[in-house]
């Protein structure tokens, strides 16, 4: 069986000699042009000027492109069409495009776009969150609030209350490959768009709309992208858009990529947010009810914010049951770039704020928090019964016309219907059964294979010796919900061919950014017809081949497009079976196709012979699959039903040790517990797990994104914002799979890895917490910021400290 | 642009007509077609353009989105595409990528595998050290260590030692190793712009002194930036890395005696076991490709407020030593700093080196930043107190990121001379410390941070010295 070994990624050979192609590595021909967009330096203002003639005159200039060009700005927005490509008489934020430079080279075009002079009238720029709730400054009409139970009236009869507020920073994707299109013109006017972006067909509907051409007419192509990470999901739009309409004005190939500080500067990153929030508990740490407060700052365009902050709702649970729970989301407006997706969506946002109640209410009743945290898990699956509360069957969706069918950025609401409540399997705060709890059982093994309590001692007897440096230690769950929240999206398509010599040729709408998808489904796909994975051909995701996908993304790659493909293989290998059931008078079930066999009544015939016999006898090869997943419904604006297919879980324990003078940092140890069901690929699904985890710890330590008082991102370049390097991952770093076969019936019984784990780094944070605490009296709670800075660190150290 | 001849994975080429700040990487991608090179930030901090550097001193890793095509004539440099064997075998690094799972979305990868090679010819096993200059988004980096780790025991593949056993042979019959030099058909005396590169220093300063406004390129650590950041065209430019007597490193009189055109590389190789803290700086200098590049004199020079050179020679009592035309003087190195980015520096003067002592056993340097690997410093505070019988009897405090330059805290050095050295002097020297800084809040610190760590850097100091675990960096899990 070729789904579930552990084979290296399918371009890793490519990879490491540099052979792998890029979109700026393809060869265009010598006629094409270069583009770079001139960017606004103010917040907020109206252009009173704009000068280009310098840029006009500029060695290498082709062409320059402003508002007055067109006379229907074209839209990059994935939902509200409220992002022009270029400024339309105003400017939003500090990096928005204003004009578009064309030219011979990159280098030339970059240097131009330097040489234009804009005037502004400046306008007072809303920046921060407490700036645009002062402002009323906000997308929707007003806060999104979900409840369950009487919060209010719960945390009034707690024996007591923790309240508190938590700064949370954003993050920049830091895709090692910027954002980087190329548009080749073709005959009659069509499109042939190459792009690094995780959703080729919004690429396509995006270029389409902007040349008033059918979707038809343009095709895009997505090889591989060196990292996305969410950044690439709709951030891509605009140069896509920019090289289809130079091609479609000049008739000549476009190119265009940023420069890392363009890159950082104009694309949209995490959201930041402030979460208030107040707890109502007794005295052993029980959570009787529940209230959060949600502050985004959204950016200056809607893009995807509003089901990102619905996903921090969705996530606002993790692994515990609340009772009485409400949330109120606040999705604000700023003149800052426009905060879009980034591995987990919302929900490491919604997560983070949760596990920092635990950890604060654990130090309000002086409980070790890991016995808090389990104290109010959700009960545990086994416990549950078989009726769990089907609600699927009960609510019915309803399209709407007005949004966006390639994005996930709004959704319609739902019919009304009658809402599970808590019984023997216990609802999430949006009133979805939590049927498939593991958390009782995987952090159990965890706590004993990371050898948690002898630990948590031994580093209590090493802090009380080492007056300077003390050392933490916190281990979080994770719960994290698979689907899109837009149910529509959840479907696939893939188009399968076998050829007469018995090589197979795989194509699916999902697209490769690193995570392995591509050799997931091609070793799906080889599982299907009994043959090796390096018989699978993996072609690049091309909207040609495979119409109306959608974005690669909410971790669904490997779910989606892997039962798709294996669909498309089904229908063939049941076509080959019948044929060579024919042949010998046999049932076409009693085929066995194995090994790179096919054996029927006795006989056993190479895959490839069998092949060719059907080709000769006129049966087609070629077929395409289709998968849409099942049980999901749900109404957003209400906050009720099942967003989710299911759930994976998941549970780290981080050590670390701080600095008391200087608030310096370190991981020093990481064990990792992760559900991914029964795995397609361990060796993938372990490089995704420890990837995710340093990218989580980073996101909560040295990720820190700085903006001036101006709107100025100071933070815009690898010198100045800080990814985890080489010597900031764990000395030790024990991952290992969980290894159940998921209930319910996703392909090969696997689960989706991509973005769950990035939510295990939420231990690092709650370890520094545990540290900084270390270094106080047991007083005063630590109340530590994200991302956790040496500086920051050093401030919670002072103030338990009590300077 | 005159011609410039360097091997190219193991083929000799020659490149005219280009201007002199036109980067290896550029020349790469677009003219040569070799886009396993990738560009993940074009300012040195990704490492996705690492390239393998080889000349008479050896192979080293260098980034080449900052690496200027002049810089390369008469070495050899090895791509990604050159790392893979003649006949497309593979490099042990790459094949252990491979069965390690080191890449994922694969574009950090070529960048890996050439710091990976070079370290694995080089015999180096410091991965972590030798890997800080090479960022990864995907993978979390244990897999890659582990492909490190894995490809130690395999011998290195003949075509990586062939560029060096290429250019020593050639050496050691007296031939320039790859011939023509730039300089031959360049202008001397300053009469014909562009690209200049001289031989010794006796050439440079003749010729800075003709053309006092042109750019010094050492490294280009910095200036690189000022071309593909800044887009600045730089002319006329002087490329220093010819420039074989400012190279040298000499102990003399218990001073070590520093050319300004030294690597840091180099001079943590110098120091390493001579004034261990230094060295210990000097790790967390930048990165390894940056290293290899960068020069102590360019790091003096350029009168960042917040190089790491500068404190850590300030609070070893260093002399700096500056040459205009046949015209030497020296002076103490924190006389240089005269205000932000204004140093003691005439038109047509350059530094030629520097002195220090070659001991120190006070000397201290805490490098405080968001990261501790390739990052620059927040605060750099660099400590150097003699204690007699008891007693302090000389303190020099220097401190970068404090101030608009590197500048010692003299009032609390002041509070500390004399003074038993005890907690409640350090305290005290901390306290004073407060009058003598008032920093700037900026995105690596704010300035209450800055001075509350310096202050308390301070109090690490004495704990350092009275053997107590003060550094994160030596717990272990």
């Amino acid at each position: 069986m070729t789904m579930g070994k552990p084979l290296p990624h399918d371009a890793a050979p490519l990879h490491v000699t540099g052979q792998a192609r890029y979109v700026d590595d393809l060869p265009l021909p010598g006629n094409a042009l270069h583009l770079a967009f001139g960017l606004s330096t103010v917040a907020h203002g109206e252009i009173t000027g704009l000068d280009l003639s310098a840029v006009r005159a500029a060695p290498g200039v082709v062409a320059v492109l402003s508002a007055e060009d067109f006379a229907e700005m074209p839209d990059c927005s994935p939902s509200a069409h409220d992002e022009p490509l270029l400024a339309v008489g105003k400017v939003h934020y500090v990096g928005q495009p204003v004009f578009l430079v064309v030219a011979d080279s990159h280098l030339a075009a970059r240097k131009a776009a330097r040489l234009g002079k804009v005037t502004y009238r400046e306008l007072p720029a809303l920046l921060t969150v407490d700036d645009a709730l002062a402002a009323g400054s906000r997308f929707e009409q007003g806060p999104v609030v979900w409840q369950k139970g009487d919060a209010a009236g719960a945390i009034a009869a707690a024996p007591r209350i923790v309240e508190g507020s938590f700064e949370v920073g954003g993050q920049e994707h830091f895709y090692l490959e910027g954002q980087v299109a190329a548009v080749i013109p073709q005959e009659g006017g069509d499109m042939v768009v190459h792009s690094s972006t995780q959703h080729p067909t919004e690429v396509q509907h995006k270029v389409a709309h902007a040349l008033h051409l059918p979707m038809s007419a343009v095709r895009v192509e997505v090889r591989r992208m060196g990292g996305g990470f969410g950044g690439k999901e709709s951030q891509g739009n605009a140069l896509a858009i920019a090289c289809a309409v130079v091609a479609h004005r000049l008739g000549r190939p476009a190119r265009m990529r940023y420069d890392r500080d363009d890159d950082m500067v104009i694309t949209g990153k995490r959201h930041d947010l402030r979460i208030l929030y107040r707890a109502g508990v007794d005295e052993e740490g029980r959570i009787l009810g529940l209230e959060f407060q949600h502050l985004f700052r959204c950016g200056w365009s809607q893009d995807l914010s509003l089901p990102v902050a619905d996903r921090a709702m969705l996530h606002a649970d993790n692994c515990y049951h609340l009772a009485h729970i409400r949330i109120e989301s606040h999705r604000l407006k700023t003149n800052t770039q426009s905060a879009t997706a980034f591995r987990g969506f919302g929900g490491p946002q919604g997560m983070v704020g949760i596990e920092r109640v635990l950890d604060h209410v654990a130090f309000a009743v002086g409980r070790e928090p890991l016995a808090v945290r389990k104290l109010n898990f959700y009960r545990a699956s086994q416990e549950v019964g078989a009726s769990g509360g089907d609600i699927s069957a009960r609510m019915k969706s309803q399209g709407s016309g007005e949004v966006d069918l390639t994005s996930r950025g709004a959704a319609a609401p739902v019919g009304s219907h009658a809402l599970p409540t808590d019984g023997p399997v216990q609802t999430t705060p949006f009133h979805m059964p939590v049927e498939d709890f593991i958390g009782h059982e995987l952090v159990a093994e965890l706590e004993r294979s990371s050898d948690y309590q002898a630990r948590k001692a031994a580093i209590a007897e090493w802090n009380a010796g080492s007056p300077v440096l003390k050392r933490g230690i916190a281990l979080t769950p994770v719960k994290f919900g698979i689907s899109f929240t837009l149910t529509w999206l959840n479907q696939a398509g893939a188009l399968v061919h076998v050829y007469q010599d018995g090589s197979i040729a795989l194509n699916h709408g999902g697209t490769e950014m690193g995570q392995g998808l591509f050799q997931k489904v091609a070793q799906v796909t080889a599982s299907v017809f009994g043959v090796d994975a390096s018989v699978v051909k993996i072609t690049a995701t091309d909207t040609g081949k495979v119409p109306n996908t959608s974005a690669t993304a909410a971790s669904s790659g490997a779910d989606l497009n892997g039962m798709a493909a294996k669909a498309a293989a089904e229908t063939i290998r049941a076509r080959l079976a019948e044929f060579i059931a024919d042949k010998h008078q046999a049932k076409a079930s009693a085929v066995r196709f194995v090994d790179g066999t096919v054996r029927v009544a006795g006989e056993v015939y190479g895959w490839a012979q069998v092949v060719a016999w059907a080709y000769q006898a006129r049966v087609s090869l070629s077929s395409t699959g289709f998968y849409a997943t099942p049980k999901i419904v749900w109404d957003r604006v209400r906050g009720v039903g099942r967003p989710f297919f299911y759930f994976a879980y998941g549970a780290a324990v981080t050590e670390v040790v701080i600095d008391r003078l200087t608030g310096e940092n370190r991981i020093l140890r990481a064990d990792i517990l992760h559900d991914t069901g029964t795995s397609l690929n361990p060796a993938l699904d372990i490089g995704q797990v420890e990837g995710a985890y340093v990218q989580g710890a980073g996101w909560l330590t040295t990720e820190e994104l700085v903006w001036d008082g101006k709107g100025r991102l100071a933070t815009h370049a690898p010198s100045t914002y800080k990814i985890p390097a080489c010597s900031d991952r764990p000395d030790v770093i024990n991952v290992a799979l969980w290894g159940k076969p998921n209930r319910e019936d996703a392909v090969g019984k696997s689960k989706a890895v991509g973005e769950p784990p990035l939510m295990l780094g939420i231990s690092a944070l709650m370890a520094l917490s545990d540290a900084v605490a270390a270094c106080g009296d047991g007083s005063v709670y630590p109340a530590l910021d994200a991302p956790a800075t040496a500086e920051r660190v050093l401030m919670a150290v002072r103030r338990v400290e009590g300077v | 642009m005159s011609d410039v001849a360097f091997h190219l994975n193991g083929t000799l080429v020659r490149v005219a007509d280009q201007p002199p700040t036109r980067t290896l990487l550029d020349w790469l991608r677009e003219d040569r077609g070799l886009c396993g090179t990738k560009e993940g930030c074009n300012e040195g901090d990704c490492g996705a353009c690492t390239v393998m550097v080889t000349d008479a001193a050896g192979s080293r890793a260098l980034n080449a989105c900052i690496l200027f095509l002049p810089q390369l004539d008469g070495k050899a440099v090895r791509t990604v595409e050159g790392i893979t064997g003649p006949g497309g075998e593979m490099h042990p690094v790459q094949a252990a990528m491979v069965a390690q799972h080191g890449s994922q979305c694969g574009f950090c990868t070529p960048g890996f595998v050439v710091s990976m090679a070079v370290a694995h010819l080089n015999g180096a096993r410091d991965h972590d050290d030798q890997l800080a200059g090479n960022l990864c988004r995907c993978t979390g980096y244990a897999p890659i260590i582990r492909a490190a780790e894995a490809a130690e025991s395999e011998p290195a593949p003949y075509w990586m030692t062939s560029d060096s056993a290429f250019i020593l042979a050639q050496v050691s019959r007296g031939m320039p190793a790859v011939s023509p030099s730039v300089r031959e058909t360049a202008g001397m005396g300053g009469s014909a712009p562009g690209a200049f590169s001289p031989r010794d220093s006796d050439e440079l300063a003749e010729w800075y002194l003709a053309n006092p406004d042109a750019t010094l390129i050492a490294g280009a650590t910095d200036v690189g930036l000022w071309v593909t950041k800044q887009l600045r065209d730089l002319a006329p430019v002087a490329f220093l890395n010819g420039v074989e007597d400012l190279q040298g490193i000499e102990v003399q009189g218990g001073q070590l005696h520093v050319g300004a055109c030294v690597t840091i590389a180099a001079l943590r190789a110098a120091v390493a076991e001579r004034l261990p803290s230094f060295g210990e700086l000097l790790r967390r200098y930048a990165s390894e490709q940056v290293r290899n590049a960068a020069t102590i004199g360019g790091n003096i020079a350029n009168g960042s407020p917040i190089g790491d050179g500068p404190p850590a020679l300030i609070a070893l009592g260093a002399t700096l030593h500056l040459r205009r035309g046949d015209e030497m003087r020296s002076l103490p190195l924190e006389d240089f700093f005269l205000d932000y980015r204004k140093q003691d520096r005439r038109p047509g003067e350059f530094v030629a080196g520097v002195s220090f002592p070659e001991q120190a056993p006070g000397l201290r340097c805490y490098k405080i930043s968001k990261r501790f690997d390739q990052d620059i410093s927040a605060v750099c505070g660099c400590f150097n107190v003699t204690v007699d019988g008891g007693r302090v009897t000389s303190a020099r405090i220097a401190f970068g990121g404090m101030a608009g330059v590197p500048k010692r805290a003299a009032r609390a050095e002041a509070a500390l001379v004399g003074q038993p050295w005890t907690i409640a002097t350090a305290e005290a020297a901390a306290q004073a410390m407060a009058g003598d800084f008032t920093p700037l809040s900026d995105m690596r610190a704010s300035a209450a941070y800055r001075l509350t760590t310096a202050q308390n850097l301070m109090l690490r100091y004495f704990h350092d010295l009275a053997g107590v675990p003060v550094s994160v960096l030596e717990v272990r899990a």
